[in-house]
C-alpha cells in the first residue's frame, strides 16, 4: 500500500475528501452570509436554520408532492429566498435604522423559532432523504501509473453524490461570484454595501435592493441544505451544528468579503480534513485556532479591506 | 417669468436633535447656475441633502417641476430629474472608473450619451479599468460630475467641486460648468471660492446658519464686495 507523509493514502485521500465535502458547505454558506452582511450589516443568525429549512422543504417536496432531488435543488432555494424576503421585507426593514444589533437580535430569535418549530414536529432523530439515483454508485480512482511507475494502485474510492456536491458548490459559488463581481446589479450591489445613501439618491431602490440581497443569501443557504440532505440526512438540529464554524470562517476571511468567504470556506474545510488525518484530536477545534491566530495577526480577516 | 425648476420654502433640516436648517427660501429657474454661498457650517450641504431626501428628518416644502417631494424618499426624489454631486465625490472603491461611471440609473431621456460624457472628459475613458477611488482628487471630482451627467437628470447639485483641487483643474471644471449650462442643465452650485462662483453663477444665494440672508445677482457683485467679504468671513 503506497503511502503519503507516513499515513496511507487511501486514509488521506479519504480525508481530504471529506474536507473538500465539508468545504463546499462551508463555502456557500459563508458566502451568504458575506453577501447579507455587506447590505445589512447585520450577521444573519438565521443563516444555519435556513440552510436546515432548505434541507426540509427538499424533504417536504418528496414527501407531500412526489417532487424529488433534481427540481427540489431549484424549488427550495427559491421557496426559501421568498420565505428570507417576507422576512426581510416586514421583520428587518423595520429594524433599518435602528442599532444593527437589533437585526441581529431578531435573527438569533428567528433562528431559535425556526429550529425549535422542526424540533417540535420532527425531534432530533433526522430523516433520510435517498441520492438520485443518477448520482448512486461510486468511482474507483487509481494513482496514475506515471506517478508509481508501477500498476495501477489503488486510491480512494470517490462517491458520485460527493463529487457532485463539490462540483455543484463550486459553480454556484463561481455564478455568485460572476454576479457580484461583473454585472450591473452586482455593481449596485456593492456600491450600496459602500455608501447606500448615495445610491439611494441616485434613484436606486436601495431597501428593495437590501430585500433582493437578503433573499439571494439565505436561497444559497438552502441550496446547500438540498445538497447536504442526502450525505447527512434531514435534521432540524443541522444548521446549528454547521453555522458557528461557518461563523468562524466568514470571520477568517475577512466580513463581508465575497471570495474571501469562498476561499476560505474551501480552504478551512480541507485543513479540518487533513487534521483528522494527522491529528485526529484537535479537527474540531482547529479552525477556531485558525481563526483566533488570523485576528491576532490580521483583525479584518484573510481577505478583508481594512478594519 | 418662467416658472422655477426648484422652489425651496421654508425648509428646516434635522440631524437627530441639532436643528441645522431654519427655513430656507430660495429658487432655481430652468437653464440657471446658481450658488449657495456662506462659511463652513452654514448649512449649504444640508440644503443639498435635505433637497434630495438624503437627510430624512425635513419640514417645508420642496417643490420640484411643480411637485412636492419633502416627503418622498430620496429615490423618488431623484426620479423627477435631480441629480447630485457630493461634497466629498462619493467614488465607490469596490467599482472600477467604468463602473462608477454607469451606476446611476438612466431616468429620463435627454441624458448624455457616454461617448459626450469620454468626450469632456477623456481621462475616464483611459482609466475605465482602474478602481475608482486610484484616481486623483481632480480626476476624481470629473468622474462625480461625469456620472450625474448620462442620467438625464435636468438639474445638478454640485456641492464645492472646486475644493482642494489645483487651478489649472478649478479652470477646467469651470469650463465644464459653461459647457452644460449651454447644454440646458440648471445647476445648484455650493461654493466658497467666491471668484470661481461668480465667473459660472448667475445669481447668488448667502447662506448663514440655515437661512438664505441675502440674494446677489452676478451682474452686481462687484456693487456688494464688501458685504460678501463680511459674510464670507474672508
Ligand atoms: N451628519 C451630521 N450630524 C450632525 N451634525 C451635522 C452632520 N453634518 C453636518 N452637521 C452640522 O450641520 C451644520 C451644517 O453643516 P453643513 O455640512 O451643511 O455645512 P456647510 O455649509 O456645507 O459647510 P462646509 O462649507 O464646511 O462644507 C454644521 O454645524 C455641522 O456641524
Ligand atoms: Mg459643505
Amino acid at each position: 500500500m503506497i503511502e503519503f507523509l507516513g499515513v496511507p493514502l487511501p486514509l488521506f485521500m479519504g480525508q481530504l475528501l471529506i474536507g473538500l465535502i465539508n468545504g463546499s458547505f462551508y463555502a456557500v454558506l459563508s458566502l451568504g452570509l458575506a453577501l447579507i452582511f455587506g447590505l445589512l450589516n447585520i450577521v444573519n443568525f438565521a443563516h444555519g436554520a435556513l440552510y436546515m429549512v432548505g434541507a426540509f422543504v427538499a424533504y417536504l417536496l418528496l414527501q407531500f408532492i412526489g417532487i424529488g432531488y433534481w427540481p427540489a435543488l431549484i424549488l427550495a432555494p427559491v421557496i426559501v429566498a421568498g420565505l428570507g424576503m417576507l422576512i426581510e421585507r416586514f421583520l428587518l426593514r423595520p429594524l433599518h435604522d435602528l442599532d444593527h444589533l437589533y437585526g441581529l437580535l431578531l435573527t438569533f430569535g428567528l433562528a431559535l423559532v425556526l429550529e425549535g418549530t422542526f424540533r417540535h414536529f420532527y425531534g432530533v432523530s433526522g430523516m433520510p432523504y435517498s441520492i438520485p439515483d443518477s448520482l448512486a454508485g461510486a468511482q474507483r480512482l487509481m494513482v496514475p501509473t506515471w506517478l508509481t511507475g508501477e500498476d495501477p494502485v489503488f486510491m480512494m474510492a470517490l462517491p458520485n453524490y460527493r463529487a457532485w456536491v463539490i462540483v455543484a458548490s463550486l459553480i454556484v459559488c463561481t455564478a455568485t461570484w460572476i454576479l457580484i463581481e461583473r454585472t450591473k446589479l452586482g455593481a449596485l450591489m456593492r456600491a450600496a454595501t459602500e455608501k447606500p445613501d448615495l445610491v439611494r439618491a441616485f434613484g436606486v431602490n436601495v431597501p428593495a435592493l437590501i430585500t433582493l440581497t437578503y433573499g439571494l443569501g439565505v436561497g444559497l443557504a438552502a441550496f446547500a441544505g438540498v445538497l447536504a440532505a442526502p450525505i447527512y440526512s434531514v435534521n432540524p438540529i443541522m444548521g446549528s451544528n454547521i453555522i458557528i464554524v461557518v461563523f468562524a470562517i466568514v470571520v477568517i476571511g475577512g466580513l463581508g468579503s465575497i471570495g474571501g468567504a469562498i476561499v476560505s470556506g474551501f480552504l478551512l474545510g480541507v485543513i479540518e480534513g487533513i487534521t483528522k488525518v494527522f491529528y485526529p484530536e484537535a479537527s474540531n477545534v482547529v479552525i477556531f485556532v485558525v481563526m483566533a491566530i488570523v485576528l491576532i495577526v490580521r483583525p479584518a480577516g484573510l481577505f478583508g479591506k481594512g478594519a | 417669468m418662467t416658472e422655477p425648476l426648484l422652489k425651496v420654502a421654508g425648509l428646516n433640516a434635522w440631524y437627530g436633535e441639532s436643528h441645522i436648517l431654519h427655513g430656507m427660501d430660495f429658487e432655481v429657474r430652468p437653464g440657471e447656475v446658481v450658488t449657495l454661498i456662506g462659511r463652513n457650517g452654514a448649512g449649504k450641504t444640508t440644503t443639498l441633502r435635505a433637497i434630495m431626501g438624503m437627510v430624512k428628518n425635513r419640514t417645508g416644502s420642496v417643490l420640484l417641476g411643480g411637485t412636492e417631494t419633502v416627503k418622498m424618499p430620496a429615490e423618488r426624489v431623484a426620479r423627477l430629474g435631480i441629480a447630485i454631486c457630493p461634497e466629498e465625490r462619493g467614488i465607490f472603491s469596490s467599482l472600477n472608473v467604468t463602473e462608477n461611471l454607469t451606476l446611476p440609473p438612466v431616468i429620463a431621456e435627454g441624458g448624455m450619451s457616454l461617448e459626450e460624457v469620454y468626450s469632456l472628459f477623456p481621462i475616464l475613458k483611459e482609466r475605465g479599468k482602474s478602481q475608482g477611488t486610484k484616481l486623483s482628487g481632480g480626476e476624481q471630482q470629473m468622474l462625480a460630475i461625469a456620472r450625474i451627467l448620462r442620467t438625464g437628470a435636468k438639474l445638478l447639485m454640485l456641492d464645492e467641486p472646486t475644493e482642494g483641487l489645483a487651478p489649472v483643474i478649478v479652470e477646467q471644471i469651470g469650463k465644464t460648468i459653461q459647457e452644460l449650462r449651454k447644454r440646458d442643465f440648471t445647476i445648484l452650485l455650493v461654493e466658497q471660492n467666491f471668484r470661481f462662483a461668480s465667473s459660472v453663477a448667475d445669481r447668488h444665494y448667502v447662506v448663514e446658519h440655515g437661512n438664505v440672508i441675502d440674494e446677489i445677482a452676478n451682474e452686481a457683485i462687484d456693487q456688494n464686495r464688501e458685504k460678501l467679504t463680511q459674510y464670507l468671513g474672508v
